[in-house]
């Protein structure tokens, strides 16, 4: 079984490096699919909030690591 | 057309790079157990590792004709913003001198001592030669089978040119090792993954943003707007990190 959880850790980690990180972007996911429509703001203004989401989430996470 | 020269092109090019970084990181090890173990059991064993990789694109790519287009670019769209997003923020850090750099030279020399403590093979077909270089052509190709369906899954007709992008990154890296016969160090490999990590990061976000329906302002045209969006800030965030790395460094000194 080890070799099962070998390939299990390894496709783990082709997505989740910092879990934080990883969780913030899934919640994001989730929160523009089902909570941003409800806002009704159209005209392209929904997927321009999602964009930026997900690049504040990219800059907090980069200015966040500690040093190694 | 207008689909096809936005996204055919970037599809080739970021599954061209990606698994450039990829098939290098590969060759490193492959060359290691091919100068200590012998090149016989080495190359059978990526030989093989391909063979169930070639095997994987088409019974996936097969089955993922079946899936509903939106659902399929939600689906995807999430796991590359993950992937991708994992690539750029390590590529940022590395960058600004937070993380440590990849470095290719010091994983072979490790790979070459760890293998030389090793007892040395009693027959011609050598199974820890075998074995060592299956798990890694495997492992780094998988990487490689995950980017090329998830870029090419996108949209219908995406498929082949990237995996004609990955294809020219297997035949370039083969070309490169049977010639120079050593780790391609000199490879900027994180200028590499920092530019895939854009590409990929922009697809993930515009796949999942038509996965949930959303209209992009400028339609195609918005992938490349999300292109130079994810560049801007991760070029800002390596500035800004690299500050504090200096001035971290300097009041250290003091």
């Amino acid at each position: 079984m080890s070799w099962l959880r070998a390939v299990l850790s390894e496709l783990w980690g082709l997505f989740v490096d910092d879990g934080r990180y990883a969780l913030a972007i899934v919640i994001w996911l989730l929160l523009a699919w089902r909570a941003l429509p409800l806002l009704g703001l159209g005209g392209g203004w929904d997927a321009l909030v999602f964009a930026a989401g997900l690049l504040a989430i990219l800059a907090g996470s980069v200015l966040r690591r500690e040093r190694r | 057309m207008l689909f096809d020269s936005i996204h055919a092109g970037p599809s080739m090019l970021a599954a061209f790079l990606a698994s450039l970084v990829e098939c290098v990181e590969a060759l490193t090890v492959v060359l290691a157990v091919g100068a200590v173990r012998g090149w016989r059991s080495a190359l059978a064993g990526s030989a093989a590792a391909l063979l169930v990789l070639l095997l994987l694109v088409v019974v996936l790519g097969r089955a993922l004709d079946r899936v509903p287009l939106h659902g399929l670019q939600l689906a995807v769209g999430a796991l590359l913003l993950l992937f991708g997003m994992r690539w750029l923020r390590k590529a940022v850090l590395r960058a600004a001198g937070v993380l440590p750099l990849h470095d290719e030279a010091a994983i072979y020399a490790r790979e070459t001592q760890a293998l030389r403590g090793q007892a040395a093979a009693a027959h011609a077909w050598d199974r820890l030669a075998f074995a060592t270089a299956l798990k890694i052509t495997l492992l780094e190709g998988v990487e490689v089978v995950f980017i090329v369906l998830a870029v090419g899954a996108g949209h219908p007709g995406l498929l082949w040119p990237a995996s004609l992008g990955a294809l020219a990154a297997l035949l370039v890296v083969i070309a490169l090792g049977v010639v120079v016969h050593r780790p391609l160090a000199r490879v900027p490999e994180n200028t590499l993954k920092f530019a895939v990590g854009v590409m990929l990061s922009a697809f993930g976000t515009f796949w999942a943003g038509e996965g949930m329906g959303y209209a992009w302002p400028g339609g195609d045209g918005a992938l490349l707007g999300l292109v130079g969006g994810f560049l801007a800030v991760s070029l800002l965030s390596v500035q800004w990190r690299r500050r504090q790395v200096l001035a971290g460094a300097k009041g250290l000194a003091r």
